[in-house]
Parts: C-alpha cells; sequence; structure tokens
C-alpha cells in the first residue's frame, strides 16, 4: 500500500513538469545576457581578433597569426617597454597591496571599536576621495607637490624639514612611488568600507568568549576576527589585481601618456594607449593595440585564475 | 462631456504634430538647399576665441552662405580623438593637419584629399608645402597655415635692473646666466623637464640648429651623412647639460604651464621659447619683454633657426560640402587670412609668399630673423619620425634625462643613434 502510493507520487512529479524548457529562466537571463554579449563579449573576442591582423600604410589589414605577440615579445624595441610596463605594474600593485589594504585594514579596525566617538564622520571623510574624479585628484596632487608654489615644501619648511622635500613626480627613482601613494590615498575607502561590513557581521559572543577565555587585544584580532574576515580579504585583493592591471587614468593625467621621467611611471595601460592611439609623431597601430590588450588580458586572466584555484577554494566561509 | 473634450484635445494635438513634422521637413529641406556648414577640427583651443571672433566672421564677410564651426581639442588628445572619428565618420569637414607623417598617414588612407587644384595653393613655396607632401612632392594634402620659430623670450625689467645686454654667443648667454644667478632674485632660465618636450623642443631644437647649421644638417642626417653621434649634436646635448644649475627650484617635476607662470610672474629672467608663447605673455606679463635668437658659437658667426612648419589645413575625403571646403581653403591661402591670422595670433607666422606685417614688436622681432638667420625645420620631424622607436619621443625623453643629470651628453647621443639605426638604412652602415 504505501509502496504504491509512493511510486504513484514520484511518477507523477518525473514526467511532464520536468521535460519542459524552463522558459522564465532564459527570459529572465536575456537582458543581461544580450547586454553583456554585446558590449562586454563580442568587444573582447573582437579585439582578440584584430590583434592576429596587421594593417599597412593604407589601412588595409591582412591576417598575420601571432606575428604581433612576436613582436612585442621578441623585438627588443618592444620588449623593453612591455617588461618595463609590468615591472612597474606589478610594484604598482605590490604597493597598493601593502599600503592600501595594509591601512584599509587599521582603519577598519579603528572604526569598529565600540566606543569610538564620530566613526561616521571619519568613516565618510576617508571615503571621500574615492568619489572625486581621478582628474582632480591628479590636478590636486601636482599642485600640493608642485616645488615651485605646492603647499608641500612649505609645509615641510615650516616645520624645519625643508630639506627633505624633492620634486618627487619628477625623479625617476621616487615618481612611481608617489603616483602610487596617490592612488592609495584616493582608494583606500574602499578595502576600509569592505573589511569595516565584515567585521561588523562577526557576532559579539565570539569576541567575547575569547576574551572570556584568557585572550588578549592581539589574539582576539589574530585567531578569531582575521580568519573570520579572509574571504573578504580575498576579494579586495582580487579587485586591487583587476584595477591595478587596468589602471591607467591617474598616470596619464599625472605625467601623461609617455609616463616619464623616461617611462618610470609607464604601466601597461599607458603603454597600451601610446600603442592603439599613438603619440605626437609616432602613428598609432590598432592591431598592435589589440595585442598589448590581450597580453593585458592573458595576464588579469592568469592572476584571476591563481586567485580562484589557489586560493579561493582553500577559504572556509562562516556563517553565523 | 469629458470624454468629447478630450477627443477634441487629441484632434487637435494630431494636427499640431502633422503641422509641425511638414515645417521641421521644410526646414530641414530649406537648410539642405541653402547653407552649407563647415566643421574644423583643430588642436589649437587655445586659439577658439580668436577663430569664433575674428577669422570666421571675416571669411563670412565675403562667403555668408557658408557656415563655419571651430571644433578644437586639447592639444595631447587631438590626434587619438581624430583618428577615432575618421574612423567612425564623424569627423568634421576640415581637418587642420600636424606636419609630416601624422598627416601624411592620413592621407595615404584615404582621409583626406589633394589640394593641388584649390585655388591659392600657388601663394606657397615648396619649403612651405613640404610638410604637407608626398614624399616625391608631387602632390600636397594640406594648405599650408603657420611655421612657428624658437628663440628666447627674455624679461627686460630684469635685464635692465641687472645691466645685462642680450646675449648673442653662447659665452655671453652663459656670463649673462652667471651674473643672473649672482645677484640670486630671480631663476635665470624659467624651464621644467616633467612633460620631457620642452626639453627637446625648447631645448634641443632651438639651440641646436646653431650647431648642426640647419637645413645642411638636418638633410645630411636623412641621408645618413651624419649621425647623432656626431661632435655636433653630443655638443647640443652637453650644452643643454649644463643649463640645469641656472633652472628653478624642483625643475625636475615643472610642467610647462608652471614655466610659463614662473616667466609671467617675473620670477624668471629669460624663458626658453616658442614664438606660440607670445601672445599668451602679452595677456598674462605685465612687465615688457623682447627676445633674442638662439647664441651662436663665435661673434659673426652665421645664425640658424627653427622656423618650423606647424600647421595647415586639409579636406576630409569624406565631407559632404567639398565644395564649400575648397572655396574656404582659398580663403585660407589669401593674404586677408594671413594678415588676420598673423596679428590675431602673433607667434604664428603666415608661410604665404605675400608679405604680411606683423604688428606685435617681439612677434615681429623673431618673424624678422627668417631675414639674418637661415631657417630650417626640426630635424626630428621628416621621415626619421616613421620607425620604432619613434625619434622624437626618444629625443623628448633624453633630452629630459641630460637636463634632469641621469644621462650623459654621449649616452644620450648613443642612445639616440642606436634607435635610428635599427631600423632606417641609410644609418645602419
Amino acid at each position: 500500500m504505501t509502496d504504491l502510493t509512493a511510486t504513484s507520487v514520484q511518477r507523477a512529479d518525473a514526467v511532464p513538469v520536468r521535460a519542459r524548457f524552463p522558459v522564465h529562466i532564459a527570459v529572465f537571463l536575456a537582458p543581461a545576457l544580450a547586454i553583456y554579449t554585446l558590449f562586454s563579449i563580442y568587444p573582447l573576442i573582437d579585439t582578440i581578433r584584430l590583434s592576429l591582423y596587421a594593417g599597412d600604410e593604407t589601412g588595409a589589414r591582412s591576417f598575420v597569426g601571432l606575428q604581433n605577440f612576436q613582436t612585442l615579445l621578441g623585438d627588443p624595441n618592444w620588449s623593453g617597454h612591455f617588461w618595463n610596463a609590468l615591472r612597474n605594474n606589478l610594484i604598482f600593485f605590490a604597493i597598493h597591496m601593502v599600503v592600501q589594504n595594509g591601512i584599509g585594514l587599521g582603519l577598519a579596525m579603528l572604526l569598529s571599536l565600540p566606543r569610538l566617538a564620530g566613526g561616521s564622520v571619519y568613516r565618510t571623510l576617508i571615503f571621500l576621495p574615492t568619489m572625486l574624479s581621478v582628474v582632480i585628484i591628479g590636478f590636486i596632487w601636482q599642485l600640493i607637490l608642485n616645488p615651485l608654489w605646492g603647499i608641500a615644501p612649505s609645509l615641510l619648511k615650516a616645520v624645519g624639514l625643508g630639506s627633505l622635500f624633492g620634486p618627487w613626480l619628477g625623479q625617476e627613482s621616487t615618481a612611481l612611488l608617489t603616483v602610487s601613494l596617490i592612488s592609495v590615498w584616493q582608494f583606500v575607502g574602499i578595502p576600509m568600507m569592505l573589511i569595516y561590513a565584515a567585521l561588523l557581521n562577526i557576532p559579539d559572543d565570539l569576541l567575547d568568549a575569547a576574551t572570556v577565555d584568557g585572550a588578549g587585544p592581539f589574539s582576539v584580532f589574530w585567531f578569531v576576527r582575521l580568519p573570520l574576515i579572509l574571504p573578504t580579504l580575498g576579494v579586495v585583493s582580487i579587485l586591487t589585481f583587476v584595477a591595478n592591471f587596468n589602471a591607467f587614468d591617474l598616470i596619464y593625467a599625472v605625467k601623461g601618456a609617455l609616463a616619464g621621467p623616461n617611462f618610470s611611471t609607464d604601466i601597461l595601460g599607458t603603454f597600451f594607449y601610446r600603442t592603439f592611439f599613438g603619440f605626437q609623431l609616432q602613428v598609432g597601430s590598432p592591431t598592435m593595440g589589440a595585442a598589448v590588450a590581450t597580453a593585458m588580458l592573458i595576464i588579469i586572466l592568469i592572476g584571476v585564475l591563481i586567485y580562484l584555484f589557489g586560493v579561493q577554494r582553500r577559504l572556509q566561509r562562516h556563517t553565523f | 462631456m469629458t470624454k468629447l473634450h478630450s477627443e477634441a484635445a487629441l484632434r487637435r494635438a494630431g494636427r499640431l504634430l502633422a503641422t509641425a513634422s511638414v515645417a521641421a521637413a521644410a526646414f530641414a529641406f530649406a537648410n539642405a538647399a541653402s547653407a552649407q556648414t563647415l566643421t574644423i577640427e583643430s588642436w589649437r583651443n587655445d586659439d577658439a576665441d580668436v577663430w569664433n571672433t575674428k577669422i570666421i566672421p571675416a571669411f563670412n564677410k565675403k562667403h555668408p552662405d557658408i557656415k563655419v564651426q571651430f571644433k578644437a581639442d586639447p592639444p595631447t588628445e587631438y590626434n587619438a580623438a581624430l583618428n577615432a572619428r575618421l574612423a567612425g565618420g564623424t569627423a568634421g569637414d576640415l581637418i587642420t593637419c600636424r606636419p609630416f607623417d601624422t598627416s601624411l598617414d592620413m592621407f595615404k588612407k584615404g582621409n583626406l584629399v589633394s589640394v593641388d587644384d584649390v585655388k591659392g595653393i600657388e601663394n606657397f613655396s615648396d619649403v612651405a608645402k613640404s610638410a604637407w607632401s608626398t614624399d616625391d612632392g608631387k602632390t600636397t594634402f594640406c594648405m599650408p597655415m603657420a611655421s612657428v620659430i624658437h628663440g628666447f623670450v627674455y624679461n627686460k625689467e630684469i635685464f635692465d635692473e641687472l645691466k645685462l645686454t642680450p646675449p648673442k654667443t653662447v659665452a655671453e648667454f652663459h656670463a649673462v646666466l652667471d651674473k643672473i644667478k649672482a645677484d640670486g632674485k630671480y631663476t635665470p632660465i624659467a624651464m621644467g623637464t616633467a612633460d620631457q618636450w620642452e626639453a627637446a623642443t625648447m631645448g634641443f631644437q632651438n639651440i641646436g640648429v646653431n650647431y648642426w647649421k640647419g637645413e645642411e644638417g638636418r638633410k645630411a642626417l636623412i641621408e645618413g651623412k651624419q649621425k647623432f653621434t656626431d661632435p655636433a649634436y653630443v655638443d647640443v646635448f652637453k650644452e643643454l647639460a649644463t643649463w640645469a644649475p641656472y633652472m628653478g627650484d624642483g625643475y625636475k617635476a615643472q610642467k610647462y604651464p608652471d614655466t610659463q607662470n614662473l616667466f609671467t610672474l617675473g620670477r624668471a629672467a629669460i624663458y626658453p621659447a616658442g614664438s606660440w608663447d607670445v601672445p599668451i605673455f602679452r595677456k598674462q606679463a605685465d612687465f615688457e619683454f623682447d627676445a633674442f635668437a638662439p647664441p651662436v658659437a663665435k661673434a659673426g658667426d652665421k645664425c640658424y633657426i627653427s622656423d618650423h612648419t606647424d600647421i595647415a589645413i586639409g579636406i576630409n575625403a569624406k565631407s559632404k560640402n567639398a565644395d564649400a571646403a575648397k572655396i574656404f581653403l582659398s580663403w585660407v591661402a589669401s593674404p586677408e587670412f594671413a594678415d588676420i591670422y598673423a596679428n590675431e595670433l602673433p607667434g604664428f607666422f603666415p608661410l604665404s609668399k605675400d608679405k604680411v606685417d606683423v604688428k606685435d614688436p617681439v612677434a615681429a622681432k623673431f618673424v624678422g630673423w627668417r631675414g639674418t638667420c637661415e631657417s630650417s625645420i626640426r630635424n626630428s620631424y621628416q621621415i626619421l619620425a616613421r620607425g620604432t622607436p619613434n625619434l622624437e619621443t626618444e629625443l623628448w625623453n633624453v633630452s629630459a634625462q641630460v637636463m634632469n643629470g641621469a644621462m650623459k651628453a654621449e649616452e644620450a647621443a648613443k642612445k639616440v643613434e642606436d634607435g635610428l639605426a635599427s631600423w632606417y638604412e641609410p644609418h645602419k652602415k
């Protein structure tokens, strides 16, 4: 008897409903899929296609296979600039990882202190630069650091440290570091907000329990809070990575497309710009530019894959 | 009641719409039949005012039926933006041409048409046309407008105060610099290396012509008879390196607008200039200023100046108003345009054969050197900027590095020569 009912129920459940194509899913997916395909996937694939072509002086294009990539990596005139841009980009990324995300974590910890007065004021102020245009940020910092009329040299002189000032944006040894720190200053609010939100999610009973068990503030941070916000730190890292390897605007606004002095602030974005659009007397090459863009895509893809398979899968998520 | 009312309103609205559409169609038709609108693409956003209030009204006095619109991009974005618009088919009818390969490239890609049949082209010499002609000189694709001349602008009040006279030779130049530096009140040379092009254009090309003897050296370089490692070129870099101690604090981070401000605020004595700075200084400086030509090695030596063909105007091959565009171009070739251009924008000197009176005394001094010195154009522009690495970009880079003290003169010369020899046959030997 029970057997019979069970099978009949199963049959009724399995036959007609499951076989029908779930039209509503397709309908709901369609808008996003169409827009994403049109504005993101198609241009991406077309860029890769374009990188396999070369144009002659009349503008006609012919298929050349991987020749553009051979030039990019094999011809010293190209590869020198490419590796230089990649190295600068890695330094740019490293500075963001250490300084921006380090300070972001520290600020989030301070903001989550239980007895902090005016927390929301600090939060807003620190997040404010993120919402400003990069062009404004570049302009303001160039004025601040300007050796002729900037506020930085006079401030340093006022406290007797005038000799420490240098034309930081103009020296090969300091230009990249300076531009990176300007970028850090602008974007430090983003890791701060994300980590702050994650910290707020940790229930107080966990922290109280740890304290009762005899853990000091340092141990609470190291053994309780940090492991619980690791997934957020992972997201922050990957966001930083993708943003840094796509970066272009700040360098262009502060140092121009030539990313001087002597290409010391040249990153992949500015290198791509010069290649694709040309610069002064250098005529731009859309095909070679597409090759550089494809190389950038591959680099970002490798980074993201390392993160996905090397880091993300090992992260444990906790829900409370 | 309400239903009736709304129906009437609907009918009225329908009638109104019909009338409006007929009117719009008629208007569009009339527009197409009578006035043609020409759009000018340009990088001279500084000059928009002069174009809109002086040049275009003057043209419209003669040709009231052709409307002209001046549309400018910032100089650094012009090439990229223009190429994108040309590719997309939305570029203007008239295209302001940069000299040599950037424009030649547009002509070869079929974006510009030949202007050999435009009336007025006969007003220009072959030298004036050279920057916008094919390599064999047979076809010209832009109507030459103006050239710019390099030299040094100086603050007359500072020179009077320190009892200095404008130097004629390199030795005198350095004596003057030493005196200004010893006085300590003013920065001797207003110049920065942050933008890099200043070092190459206002430095290397400005004084260099005297070292490589203008056209003689420029042609020898193209033919491969001279190299950048020759003493003439190394000496230019050596001379540039000696300027560093006379430049302002932190010149390595000083940009072009900083340099201009340093001079117009009266804080610097000498400004290595392009003549295009004259109208800006005229507006901003409240002191008297004057100019001297690039100093020569010994008194009595023949002098050379960089008189660079800089700006021309051509016709977009896809323009629907090609006839109107040609009328505009022949007007650009007329003495009337030359006169307005030279005097509204002192510092841009017309290239046509007609004699033009330049009224601004400093600009007149610049153009006066054409009579006493020999003119030449920048040596990196013709043919030599075609390869990778790009010669012009390399010159910016090494000139700035030499002035920053990051590179020796010989190293700079070697780097430029090696780059050129890597792709240019006549230099491979």
